[in-house]
């Protein structure tokens, strides 16, 4: 099958941004597909499957990301990706929680 | 943002005596309270904070890193410190391996954005293997001081 490459664009949708916990869970999310996965924001490109390099892009609250997917299975894991990130907003939530 | 914004140099542990996870978040916190950073009354809430932070997930996130972090209401402003094993010290790394280098990090409950530029920071110049190797083979505060410092004026080649 020819790789496909699937772009999306989205939005930290949560208060906290992608900070170490969500980064890990992308990371992991991630490298559970064969495609290249990337995040593009301005002028930044940088390998979903490194949590060193997605904890460089800041991700505050409203960023705009671009995902960019390319390999077998492109369509997967951009699915699997923009739903993960949509639902930061609820687990934010959840991890407030706990915290005192 | 740069690493001097946030690390505390007083606080910065060139070779920990701590051989567990929870020695090493304890004594990287008490160098904060130490030197001022958080408040006599705080640590132990602070130290929990972090546990329970490590307990959701780990942040030796591999190459001998570790960020062990939390927000707590009692700090007015983002601190951190810097802190060396030489020993190594099975943080339960998401790549298995013993970490040497830690960061960490303690922010405002309402700043999530310096929380975010900090591990920003602190992700780019760990990117660079010569950073990470200088500050492994420092054995003094004052040297990790110099790497650090270094590091923030970017005169540390990879």
């Amino acid at each position: 099958m020819a790789d496909d490459v699937v772009r999306r664009q989205l939005c930290v949708p949560n208060p906290q941004g992608i900070h170490a916990r969500p980064a890990a869970r992308l990371v992991e999310l991630a490298n559970g597909f064969q495609s290249r996965i990337e995040f593009v924001k301005g002028t930044e490109r940088v390998d979903a499957k490194s949590i060193f390099q997605i904890m460089t892009l800041a991700a505050v609250q409203g960023t705009v990301l671009l995902l960019e997917a390319r390999g077998p299975d492109a369509q997967a894991a951009a699915d699997a990706i923009e739903k993960m990130i949509q639902e930061l907003a609820e687990t934010d939530a959840e991890a407030s929680t706990s915290e005192p | 943002m740069k690493l001097s914004d946030f690390v505390v140099r007083d606080a910065v542990l060139p070779e920990l005596a701590a051989t567990t996870k929870e020695e090493v978040i304890r004594e990287m916190a008490e160098g904060l309270r130490a030197t001022g950073h958080i408040a006599n009354g705080e640590l132990d809430a602070v130290i929990k904070a972090i546990l329970r932070r490590e307990d959701q997930g780990t942040t030796g996130i591999g190459r001998g890193v570790a960020v062990p972090h939390t927000k707590h209401g009692s700090v007015p402003r983002l601190v951190g410190s810097v802190a060396v094993s030489k020993k190594g010290i099975d943080f339960e790394s998401l790549d298995g391996d013993p970490v040497h280098v830690f960061f960490l990090l303690v922010s405002p409950s309402d700043r999530p954005g310096d929380h975010l530029r900090a591990l920003e920071t602190i992700s780019k110049q760990l990117r660079n293997d010569t950073f990470c190797r200088f500050l492994r083979q420092s054995t003094t505060r004052e040297q990790i001081v110099e790497v650090l410092e270094e590091a923030d004026q970017n005169k540390i080649g990879s």
